[in-house]
């Protein structure tokens, strides 16, 4: 550039040759994954978004829950059997047999926003990249995880959801990210158009907020951060949906296969290799997630995604675990299954009053045998009454299920929604007929979620001489399952008062929560509602017969 | 690299105050000194200075000193909102028309909208080409509208066809902060249909959507959290009420209907029920109250929830007196015992929200 400091003969220098080499080709395999990605990304997120009371019109919502296939074999060695939509498993299972396990790099939401994330915080250089993508021994754990996951769901304590991809993704995204978004248009001053509202997750209601959502954001922040140190951490050393379609990629059609007489063992396949599949060498078809980046690289285009080349001594088939090993996660999942249960916070004698579950939800044993936590349920609740369960309520083993928490609001009468997005039955699909206990259900009554109960010594009218009867007056029963009788009595200031003390008839409770919800005394409530009398378990119920129906 | 590689570094450019000086060597060949001019200096004293003094000034000077910022008593800091009030709304009643309180009967709800409408000078009077109307209905539960519970929504589909095609009305807005849900309310009541079908427009209360409201003469809500956003340059307000039971005040009508545009902690109101219910009575002075008799929640209120506590009628009311539109409705309507009027109706009149008395001000059209 600079001609003026009297070099005239110095000849342009010859460009460095670029390493690695820039890929020109526009259309390239890689590229279509991308597009595949983002249009997957962009689904989950729309579901998520649409799983709201004004925009649900018959949208398979929980369609992306549903084709997971590890929810549909999890649930089907608890429960026995495939709970309506989770047939679709077979999809994903199917295109596995088929392709290798390209579900893990063109689908999956959760490892898309893996790679995004190790992509954009990787400051490596390319030779580090090399080793960071090598396969190491590590990467058998996700195979122990599915086996321990397995074998406890086959006992029947199902925990799958905790690290299952779809699952912990919706939830987080459910309980966090969506509440996260809203508040944050909320929260934005001086900003007053309509329409903006209407691109909240939750528009038309008060700010949702989730208990314990922090450990909920706190772990996959935990898990995204782990990108930086190991890439793709989550996708080759925890989950359990990978290793399941690892297992079955060896059946599969296809495959990255190399030509080892263009192969100059350049390595460059590593630079970008999400799996860690070893492409230098023998490839791991468990590990390979089909991403394609080590054919853009490849600068003899001897790597191929293709049939040809069965030769054994060029691929690795089967995971890279050994029967030590798979033996030792057996023992520890058969010891999983007591390990939880004996934690006894969750037992028909020893329950949380606060475990107070959804309308439609099966009694709580085999409610632990189907619930994923996917928290599509607390994703669609128009009240934002369900939470994720802390340890508190669901003890160890129902952490982050949904549960009632009235305080924060109470269960809508007509409303099923949740039962309605539940994946996996564990909140039984139900009608407003059934939950209110009209027509064909009229013998057998209301759902009844639990019980409500006055403290007196709190409640204004009973201990106060103060009018208030909040609680009667939105009771949403007919007849009111919280009555009054008056009575005029003098307070201590000498004035005749009318009060109209409330009082409950435990026969017509369903246990709606809208008492507890506005009971104006804020902090400990005056009537509240506990588990006890929920009809979804004869061991858990309170009265030995309804007076109500008798009359 | 070792030393000798290192190409020389081209000479620095010389600034013009050192040019004028002779040349000393110096130790460091990279090392040049480069004073601050005078000027510079000075300039930044001065405003080094005057910021300093400014401080010092605002923060110290007595509080009767202007521009002092002093706050011995830290009310300064004293979070104050500035309340908003509402308009009146209202619009003074054609002449030659005595009464306040219109009651149409018979036929579709539409009819006996228009006819009770007719009795009170017609709608055409109240409400100008291009106002925006704000419609006030019912939605506090998530009842079907056969319950009673809320306002039936084939009233307020006519009611807003009459505001926009009749009345060439610019907008209408139809608002409501119900108990549970506000989606869910406004989609099982029936109401967000109805009203985007007959061209209007639902407004939810988002967190964003209430200020505080000053209401000089109101006793417990002086100031208190309202739900502003629908009523943002709003020319008319028309409440549309459903007749119910109540139990704790008795009736729950067109006055208490107002109920719904609260915010904040509105569940402590119970305890002084009657009270907040004559607040609200001159709280908002609404163009028109309409009353829809046409199920009538005679038990069990406010939720109903069963269609044995619902009487259906053959009424609708349209009146510029709320509280004398509600007294009748009281005997009339819900078939009660005027000497057990609501409490709360005698104390809308003390404030000044209308009159119990409706001997003389009634038109009927049948």
């Amino acid at each position: 550039m600079n001609s003026s400091d009297g070099t005239p003969g110095s000849q342009p220098q010859p460009k460095l040759k670029m390493f690695p080499p820039p890929v020109r080709k526009k259309l390239r395999l890689t590229n279509v994954r991308i597009v595949s990605q983002i249009f997957f990304f962009g689904a989950f997120l729309v579901l998520c978004w649409l799983t709201w009371t004004t925009r649900l019109a018959g949208y398979p919502v929980s369609r992306i829950l549903e084709m997971d296939p590890l929810v549909m074999i999890s649930t089907m060695l608890s429960t026995g059997y495939v709970y309506r939509y989770l047939g679709w498993g077979l999809l994903v299972l199917g295109l596995t047999l088929l392709a290798g396990r390209v579900f893990c790099n063109w689908i999956c939401p959760y490892g898309t926003l893996h790679q995004f994330v190790g992509w954009i915080f990787n400051i490596h250089k390319t030779k580090d990249n090399f080793e960071r993508n090598r396969y190491r021994d590590m990467y058998f754990f996700k195979y122990a995880v599915l086996t321990v996951m397995l074998i406890m769901a086959a006992m029947g304590a199902l925990q799958i959801g905790l690290l299952d991809p779809i699952c912990l993704m919706y939830r987080t995204v459910a309980t966090v990210v969506a509440p996260m978004f809203d508040m944050s248009i909320d929260a934005m001053p001086g900003i007053d158009p309509l329409w903006i509202d209407e691109l909240k997750f939750a528009p038309g209601v008060p700010s949702r907020i989730f208990v314990g959502s922090f450990w909920i954001g706190l772990f996959m922040l935990v898990l995204l951060g782990a990108n930086v140190f190991i890439p793709r951490f989550f996708c080759r050393v925890l989950c359990p949906l990978g290793a399941l379609l690892g297992a079955v990629s060896r059946f599969s059609l296809v495959r990255i296969n190399r030509d080892v007489h263009k192969c100059t063992d350049c390595n460059m396949c590593l630079h970008r290799c999400e799996g860690a599949a070893d492409p230098q060498a023998q490839v791991r078809v468990s590990e390979c997630f089909s991403c394609m980046n080590c054919i853009d690289d490849c600068p003899e285009d001897a790597l191929s995604f293709t049939m040809v080349g069965l030769d054994r001594k060029q691929v690795k088939l089967l995971p890279d675990v050994s029967k030590r090993r798979m033996f030792f996660a057996s023992i520890v999942g058969a010891l999983g299954y007591p390990f939880l249960k004996i934690h006894g916070t969750n037992t028909d004698a020893n329950f949380s009053p606060d475990l107070i579950r959804p309308p439609g939800s099966v009694a709580e044993p085999e409610f632990l045998e189907k619930c994923i936590k996917c928290d599509q349920c607390i994703n669609s609740c128009p009240t934002n009454v369900l939470q994720p369960a802390t340890w508190a309520e669901g003890g160890l083993e129902g952490l982050w299920t949904p549960v009632m928490n009235f305080n924060i609001a109470h269960c809508q009468l007509k409303c099923t929604l949740c039962s309605e997005v539940c994946p996996t039955g564990a909140i039984r699909k139900i009608t407003v007929d059934e939950k209110m206990g009209k027509g064909e259900y009229q013998e057998q009554g209301p759902i009844v979620l639990g019980t409500a109960f006055f403290d007196k010594g709190r409640c204004l009218p009973h201990a106060m001489d103060i009018p208030c009867v909040v609680c009667e007056e939105v009771c949403p029963v007919s007849p009111k399952a919280i009555q009054t009788h008056d009575e005029e009595v003098k307070n201590v200031f000498n004035e005749v008062v009318v009060l109209n003390k409330p009082f409950m008839v435990p026969d017509l409770c369903i246990g709606c929560g809208i008492c507890q919800a506005e009971c104006p005394v804020r902090d400990d409530r005056a009537v509240y509602v506990t588990a006890v009398g929920e009809s979804r378990s004869s061991e858990r119920s309170l009265l030995l017969k309804s007076r109500a129906k008798e009359g | 690299m070792s030393e000798h590689d290192t190409p020389k570094k081209p000479p620095r450019p010389v600034d013009p105050v050192d040019a004028s000086r002779p040349e000393k060597p110096i130790q460091n060949p990279d090392y040049q000194k480069q004073p601050m001019e005078r000027r510079v200096f000075l300039g930044r004293l001065g405003a080094a200075a005057g910021i300093l003094g400014t401080a010092g000034y605002l923060s110290l000077a007595p509080e009767q000193w202007p521009l002092s910022m002093k706050d011995r008593t830290g009310l300064l800091s004293k979070p104050s909102v500035k309340p908003i009030r509402l308009n009146d709304f209202r619009v003074p009643k054609p002449v030659n028309q005595n009464a306040d309180v219109g009651i149409g009967r018979g036929g579709t709800p539409d009819q006996m909208l228009r006819k009770a409408l007719d009795a009170v000078g017609g709608l055409k009077h109240y409400i100008q080409p291009g106002d925006i109307v704000l419609v006030k209905p019912n939605v506090a539960f998530d009842r079907s509208p056969a319950l009673g519970a809320t306002s039936q929504p084939a009233l307020i589909e006519a009611l807003i066809k009459l505001i926009l095609v009749d009345c060439r009305a610019q907008e209408v807005r139809v608002c409501d902060n119900p108990i549970e849900s506000p989606p869910d309310c406004f989609m099982k009541t029936g109401l967000r249909k109805a009203t985007e079908k007959a061209g209007g427009r639902v407004y939810l209360p988002d967190p964003n959507a209430f200020r505080q409201l000053n209401t000089p003469g109101a006793t417990l809500i002086e100031e208190w959290a309202f739900f502003h956003r629908p009523f943002t340059n709003v020319d008319k307000v028309i409440g549309v009420a459903p007749v119910k039971d109540h139990n704790l005040c008795h009736a729950s009508m067109g006055v208490k209907n107002w109920y719904g545009l609260l915010g904040g902690r509105r569940n402590q109101f119970h305890q002084d029920i009657h009270e907040i219910v004559s607040d609200l009575s001159i709280m908002i002075r609404p163009t028109l109250t309409i009353l829809d008799g046409t199920k009538v929640l005679m038990e069990n209120g406010p939720t109903g929830g069963d269609p044995s506590n619902v009487v259906t009628r053959d009424v609708v009311m349209a009146s510029l007196d709320p509280v004398a539109q509600d007294a009748w409705a009281f005997q009339n309507l819900l078939d009660r015992d005027p000497d057990q009027l609501p409490e709360y109706l005698h104390k809308c009149e003390e404030k000044g929200g209308g009159q119990v008395d409706f001997e003389g001000r009634l038109k009927e059209i049948t």
